[in-house]
């Protein structure tokens, strides 16, 4: 696995911040010619990560949030999103579709977002400790190796 | 400004302007609900089209106005979703709630 390109933002856990962090990594994600729906799945995950982070893991207090993105030869991207907050006790029940501690206003529906529109999820966590979430989406090269010749 | 409203007798429309996310639907939802408060609409119309971008939040948006309009004898539609928006309407099973209204159609119900 050959990192050709990286980056790391960290910022506090405020709601106007949201916006921020996706159209960052978006920006960064420019330089592999992504498509409209590829950029625009990638903004949805990655919005659905960090608001958990802002929503749940800093619940009542301001913390960090990390970001790492990391472009990979061959057009994977790599995304993770980490935070120092309350942690996730059941995981897998964290998970489902429709499961939320969030009440009334929320979905239960990020995890399932961020599956369906990336390749790949994988949640660590510790109660107390905190989450990270590992993204993974292959961007498909738009000019095969002979067109850019 | 987030919203655009229209109110017509008792029916209040509601136009969402830009990106839906956690921050802006907080803002939202507080003019929509001052206004259900204020004027108790039969009918609450939420016009997706001039959505830019939204993540679940957008949903969580439908589903809180959906209960407060059924407490008070009232019915939710969301019009005009845009063609980039559907992939995310589709998987939150939001259609089932019967709040969907496509061009030219009765709300599914
Ligand atoms: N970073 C986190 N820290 C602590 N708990 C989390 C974190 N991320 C998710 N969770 C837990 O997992 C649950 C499910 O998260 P998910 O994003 O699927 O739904 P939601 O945030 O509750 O609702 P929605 O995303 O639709 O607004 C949350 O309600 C919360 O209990
Ligand atoms: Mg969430």
């Amino acid at each position: 696995m050959n990192v050709i390109n990286e980056m790391k933002i960290c910022f506090d856990s405020k709601s106007c911040n949201e916006a921020f962090a996706r159209s960052a990594v978006s920006g960064f994600i420019l330089q592999l010619d992504p498509t409209i729906a590829e950029l625009s799945d990638i903004k949805t995950a990655v919005s659905e990560a960090v608001t958990n982070a802002i929503v749940h893991g800093y619940s009542n207090t301001i913390g960090d949030v990390h970001i790492k993105v990391q472009i990979i030869e061959g057009g994977k991207v790599i995304i993770q999103v980490k935070d120092k907050g309350v942690g996730i006790e059941n995981i897998q029940q964290a998970m489902e579709p429709m499961f939320t501690t969030g009440g009334s206003e929320r979905a239960g529906l990020g995890f399932a977002v961020m599956q369906s529109f990336m390749d790949k999820v994988k949640v660590t966590s510790k109660p107390g400790r905190g989450t990270t979430v590992t993204m993974e989406k292959y961007i498909m090269p738009r000019f095969s190796a002979r067109d850019s010749i | 400004m987030y919203v655009q409203v229209i109110l017509s007798q008792g029916e209040l429309t509601a136009m969402l302007l830009g990106d839906i996310d956690h921050h802006t639907a907080r803002e939202m939802r507080k003019e929509i609900d001052a206004l259900i408060e204020k004027h108790h609409p039969t009918l609450l119309r939420l016009d997706y089209s001039a959505v830019q971008f939204m993540d679940s939040s957008g949903i969580g948006l439908i589903m809180g106005r959906y209960r407060l309009m059924r407490l008070i004898g009232g019915t939710v539609l969301v019009c005009n979703v845009p063609p980039h928006l559907k992939r995310l309407i589709d998987l939150s099973g939001i259609g089932s709630l019967g709040v969907l209204e496509y061009k030219g159609k009765e709300a599914l119900k």
